[in-house]
C-alpha cells in the first residue's frame, strides 16, 4: 500500500519549476538551429524530459511506494507508441512495393 | 469523492471515509489509482490525434511547416510558461493543505485558475489571427504563396497546409476544452478549499484534480513543438 | 423476488432485492448488483432490437432477388444490426451485467470502488442507447457498422453524426466500468485473496478492462474526427484535401479488433468458472489461463490491420500483421487445451450452464481457427468481404461470446434471483441454440467460400438453398433464445427458492445468500484456500448431490 503522498521539499519543486522554464525556453532556441532531421529528435527529447519531470515530482510519481502507478504510465505510453509504430509500419512502406 | 457521509454505526470515522471502504488509505489509494487510470485513457484519446498528425507531417513536411510557421511561437511559448507557473501553484497548494496553511491554499488554487484563464485567453488571441488570416479550414481557407520554410522557390500546398490547420484546431481546441473543465473542476476544489474541507489528513480531491491538471499541461508540452515549431531555421 | 402468500410464510429474509422497493431506489441505487440488473433489462432489450435486423436481414435473404426491401434499406439493416449488438449488446453484456454482480462477490468486497461512477456507467448508456434509438427511428445509418471513410464523411446522408455520439457516449461507460474493475481488483480484494488465488474470471475481467481503457479512447477520438470532417468540413480523411481514408480505417480498427476480445474473454471467464464446477476439478494450467487472458488483451493490440488487408496498405505491413495474427491465436489455444484437459478424469455434470460450456468450446474453436485462414495473406483476398467473414465472427461471438453469457446466467441465476430456473427446459434450450445456431451460420462459410459477398441484398440462384437453410436456422435461434427469458421469468415467481450454493460451487459468492444481501458479506472473509478447491468442497459435501430446478 504507497503511504500518504509525501510532500517534496519547496526547493523541488521550484527546481523542477525553473527546469521546465528552461527546457521551454531551450527548444524555442533550438528550432532556430538547422539541425536537419535531428530537430523533431531534440524537440522531442527536450518535451520527454519536461513530461517525466511533472510526471515525477509534481505528480508525485517518483515518491510511489508501489510499482503499479509506474506500470500504468509504462503501459499506456507503450501502447501508444504500438499505435504510432504499427501505422508508420504501414505508411513508411507504401512506396516500396 | 468528499461526499459528506453519516453512518449510523457504532464506529467514529471521518465523514469522508465512503461504506464500501474499509480504510481512508484504502480510499485514498483507490481514488488515486482511478484518476491515473483516466489519465491513461486521456493518453490514448490525444494519442489518436497525435498519430494522425505524425503521419501527415511525415507526408507533407513542407507544407506542414510552412503553415507551422504562420501560427504565433511567441504566443505559444508564452503559453507553456503559463502552464508552467499553474502546475507550480498546483503542487504548493497541495503542500499548504498538507502544512493547514489554509489561506495560502487558497491563494494558489487562485493562482492556478488565473494562469488556466490567461492560457485560454492568449489562445482566443491565437485563434483571431488564424481567423483573420483565413487559415481556419473551411469555404474561406486560403494558404497561397506561403513558400516553403529552406525552400524559398515553392509556395506549400494549401490544400495539405489546410490538413494542418485541421489538425492544429481540432487538437488545441480539445486541449481548450479539457482546460475549461479543468477549471470547473479548480472552481469546485477552491470552494471546498473556502468552506474548509481540507485537512492535512484529507485533501484528496485536491490531489486528484492536481493530477489532471499536470496532465493537461503535459499534453500543452508536446504540442507545442510539435505544432508551432516544425521548422524555424530563419 | 418476496411474493406473500395466503400461507403463513417464514419471515421474508433482507437482500439487496427487497431491501427498498420503489422506482427510485432502482435509479438512484449504488449497489453494484442492481445495477446489474439495471444493465440486464436494458442490454436485453437492445438484444431484441438488433435480433430484429437480424431478422429482416434473414428474411431478405430468403430469395435471391433484392424484393423485400430497398438497397439503401438494405444497407440500413445490417448497419444498426451491427452497431447495436456490437455496442449496445455484446460489449456491455457481460461486464456490466455478470462483471459488475460477481466482481465485488468474488474478491470478497462490499461493492465496487465506485459504485457512484458505476451508475453513473448505466446512465450513459442508457443516453447513449436513447440517442441511437431517435437515430434509427429517424432514418438510421447505411455506412455499415465500420463507418469507412469517405463514404460516411463526404458521401451518406444518413445520421452519422448522432449514431457517432450515441456510440462515443456509450463508449465512456465502456470505459468507467473497465476502470472500476481495475482500481476494484487492484484495491478491494480480501485479506488472503491474492492474485493466484483470483478466480478466472476475475482474471478475465481484468483484461478486458485492460482493453476498455486503451482501446475505446481511440475510436472515441476517431468519432470526433469524422463528426467535425462532416459538421465542420475538418477533411482529416478527405482525398480532395490529400486526406487518407485509410487513416481512418487505421484508428478505427486499432479499437475495433481488441474490441472482439472486450467480448469474448469475459466469456471465457465464465467457461473457466463453469468447467472447473460441473467437471468438480481445478482448472488445469490455472497460471497458464490466467496469463493467457493478459496475453490476449496485449496481442490482441498488435494486429488490427489485418481487417485491412486488400484496403490498400503497403504489403510489407501486411505481412507483419499476417504473422502478429498468427500469434494472438495462441493464448486463445492454450484456454481451449487447458479447459480439456481439466475435463479428463473430471466427474462431469451436464447441467445447462455446462451444455453452454460444451457449445463455447466447440463453436469457439470453429471460429478461432476460421480466424487463422483469414489471417493468412493468401485466402484472405479471397475470401475477405463474404460470408466467410460473416460466418467467423458470428461463430466467435454468438457461438462463443453469448453461449457463455447464456451458461453465466444460468449458473448464477439462483445467486441472482433467490430462485431455481427449471433445469429440463434449459437443457432443452441449450440444444435448440446449439442446433439452431449451427443451422444458421454453417451453411454462411460455404456461401463465402463460394463467393457470395456480404452486405448483398441479392444474390445468384446458386446460393438460395444455403441462404434458405440459414434463415431457417435462424427462427430455431430465435426460439432458443426466447425460452430462457420466459423460464427466467417464470422462476422468478414460481421457481423453486435456491440454496446458497445449489452447484456446491468453489468461490466467494457462493458463500452468501440467495439472493444476497446489499454489503455482500456479513464480515469481511478471510481467504485461505486455492481457487477451485473442489476436491475439499467434495470431501466434505460426500453425501450431498447438487440440487437441480
Amino acid at each position: 500500500m504507497s503511504a500518504h503522498s509525501k510532500s517534496s521539499p519547496l526547493t523541488t519543486y521550484f527546481a523542477v519549476w525553473g527546469a521546465l522554464l528552461v527546457g521551454t525556453f531551450l527548444t524555442y532556441e533550438a528550432a532556430k538551429i538547422d539541425l536537419g532531421v535531428f530537430n523533431a529528435a531534440v524537440a522531442l527529447t527536450i518535451a520527454t524530459t519536461k513530461a517525466l519531470l511533472v510526471a515525477l515530482f509534481f505528480m508525485h510519481l517518483k515518491g510511489a511506494s508501489e510499482k503499479l502507478l509506474k506500470l500504468v504510465v509504462i503501459s499506456t505510453v507503450f501502447f501508444l507508441l504500438i499505435l504510432l509504430a504499427l501505422s508508420m509500419a504501414d505508411y513508411g512502406t507504401r512506396l516500396w512495393s | 469523492m468528499a461526499a459528506v457521509h453519516s453512518e449510523a454505526h457504532g464506529e467514529t470515522h471521518n465523514p469522508a471515509l465512503l461504506h464500501h471502504f474499509a480504510t481512508e488509505e484504502q480510499q485514498r489509494d483507490a481514488s488515486s489509482f482511478g484518476m491515473w487510470i483516466f489519465l491513461a485513457t486521456e493518453v490514448m484519446f490525444f494519442g489518436g490525434l497525435f498519430c494522425a498528425y505524425l503521419i501527415y507531417r511525415r507526408w507533407y513536411f513542407g507544407d506542414f511547416a510552412a503553415a507551422s510557421k504562420s501560427i504565433d511561437a511567441f504566443l505559444g511559448g508564452t503559453n507553456t510558461a503559463v502552464l508552467i507557473c499553474s502546475s507550480l501553484t498546483v503542487v504548493l497548494a497541495i503542500w499548504a493543505a498538507q502544512t493547514a496553511r489554509r489561506a495560502l491554499m487558497i491563494i494558489m488554487l487562485l493562482l492556478t485558475m488565473l494562469f488556466g484563464l490567461a492560457f485560454l485567453g492568449i489562445k482566443a488571441v491565437e485563434y483571431k489571427q488564424k481567423f483573420d488570416e483565413h487559415h481556419v479550414p473551411g469555404a474561406s481557407f486560403s494558404f497561397e504563396h506561403e513558400s516553403i520554410p529552406g525552400h524559398p522557390d515553392q509556395y506549400a500546398n494549401p490544400r495539405h497546409a489546410q490538413i494542418f490547420f485541421a489538425l492544429y484546431f481540432v487538437m488545441t481546441g480539445l486541449h481548450a476544452l479539457h482546460m475549461i473543465v479543468g477549471l470547473g473542476i479548480f472552481a469546485w476544489l477552491l470552494w471546498m478549499a473556502w468552506k474548509g474541507r481540507f485537512t492535512p489528513e484529507y485533501h484528496t480531491p485536491l490531489e486528484i484534480g492536481g493530477l489532471y491538471w499536470h496532465f493537461v499541461d503535459i499534453v500543452w508540452i508536446y504540442l507545442f513543438p510539435l505544432l508551432y515549431l516544425i521548422d524555424r531555421h530563419p | 423476488m418476496s411474493m406473500a402468500t395466503a400461507t403463513a410464510q417464514p419471515v421474508e429474509r433482507v437482500n439487496y432485492l427487497n431491501k427498498e422497493y420503489g422506482v427510485w431506489s432502482w435509479l438512484l441505487t449504488t449497489d453494484h448488483k442492481r445495477i446489474a440488473l439495471l444493465y440486464l433489462l436494458s442490454i436485453t432489450f437492445f438484444f431484441f432490437i438488433g435480433g430484429f435486423f437480424a431478422l429482416m436481414i434473414r428474411l431478405e435473404l430468403l430469395t435471391p432477388a433484392g424484393d423485400l426491401v430497398q438497397a439503401d434499406t438494405y444497407n440500413k439493416l445490417f448497419t444498426m444490426h451491427g452497431m447495436v449488438m456490437i455496442f449496445f449488446f455484446l460489449i456491455p453484456s457481460i461486464p456490466a451485467v455478470l462483471g459488475n454482480f460477481l466482481v465485488p462477490m468474488m474478491i470478497g468486497a462490499k461493492d465496487l470502488a465506485f459504485p457512484r461512477v458505476n451508475l453513473l456507467s448505466w446512465y450513459l448508456y442508457i443516453i447513449g442507447a436513447i440517442m441511437m434509438l431517435h437515430c434509427m427511428l429517424t432514418g438510421g445509418v447505411d455506412t455499415g457498422w465500420t463507418f469507412y471513410t469517405p463514404f460516411s464523411t463526404a458521401f451518406t446522408n444518413t445520421k452519422i453524426v448522432e449514431a457517432g455520439l450515441a456510440i462515443f457516449i456509450a463508449g465512456f461507460s465502456s470505459i468507467l466500468t473497465g476502470l472500476n474493475f481495475i482500481v476494484t481488483i487492484h484495491r478491494m480484494r480480501a485479506p488472503g485473496m491474492t492474485w493466484s488465488r483470483l478466480p478466472l474470471f476475475i482474471w478475465a475481467h481484468y483484461a478486458t478492462s485492460i482493453i476498455q481503457i486503451l482501446g475505446t479512447p481511440v475510436v472515441a477520438i476517431t468519432i470526433v474526427l469524422v463528426a467535425v470532417e462532416r459538421t465542420l468540413h475538418l477533411g482529416i480523411f478527405d482525398p480532395k484535401l490529400g486526406g487518407d481514408p485509410l487513416l481512418f480505417q487505421h484508428l478505427f480498427w486499432f479499437y475495433s479488433h481488441p474490441a472482439v476480445y472486450i467480448m469474448i474473454l469475459p466469456s471465457m471467464g465464465i467457461v473457466s468458472e463453469i468447467i472447473a464446477c460441473f467437471a468438480r476439478k481445478r482448472i488445469f494450467g490455472y497460471s497458464f489461463v490466467a496469463i493467457s487472458s493478459i496475453s490476449i488483451a496485449v496481442f490482441g493490440f498488435l494486429v488490427w490491420a489485418h481487417h485491412m488487408f486488400v484496403a490498400g496498405i503497403s504489403v510489407y505491413a501486411a505481412l507483419v500483421f499476417s504473422l502478429l495474427s498468427y500469434s494472438v491465436a495462441v493464448p486463445s489455444a492454450v484456454k481451449v487445451f487447458n479447459w480439456t484437459a481439466t475435463l479428463y478424469k473430471g466427474s462431469i455434470r451436464y447441467d445447462a450452464p455446462m451444455l453452454y460450456a460444451f457449445g463455447f468450446l466447440g463453436l469457439f474453436t470453429i471460429g478461432g481457427l476460421t480466424g487463422l485462414f483469414l489471417a493468412c495473406l493468401g485466402i484472405d483476398v479471397h475470401v475477405t468481404d463474404t460470408y466467410f467473414v460473416v460466418a467467423h465472427f458470428h461463430y466467435i461471438m454468438v457461438g462463443g461470446a453469448l453461449m457463455g453469457y447464456l451458461g453465466g446466467m444460468h449458473f448464477w441465476w439462483p445467486k441472482i434471483s433467490g430462485k431455481l430456473y427449471p433445469e429440463g427446459w434449459a437443457r432443452l434450450a441449450a440444444l435448440i441454440v446449439f442446433i439452431g445456431f449451427n443451422l444458421t451460420f454453417f451453411p454462411q462459410f460455404i456461401l463465402g467460400y463460394v463467393g457470395m459477398p456480404r452486405r448483398y441484398y441479392q444474390y445468384p440462384q446458386e446460393f438460395q438453398v444455403l441462404n434458405v437453410l440459414s434463415t431457417a436456422g435462424a427462427t430455431v435461434l430465435g426460439v432458443g433464445y426466447l425460452l430462457p427469458m420466459i423460464y427466467f421469468l417464470w422462476s422468478m415467481r414460481y421457481g423453486k427458492p435456491a440454496p446458497d450454493n445449489p452447484w456446491n460451487a468453489a468461490g466467494l459468492e457462493w458463500k452468501t445468500p440467495s439472493p444476497p444481501t446489499t454489503y455482500n458479506f456479513e464480515e469481511e472473509p478471510v481467504v485461505t484456500w486455492e481457487a477451485y478447491n473442489y476436491d475439499e468442497i467434495d470431501a466434505a459435501h460426500k453425501e450431498e448431490v447438487p440440487v437441480a430446478g
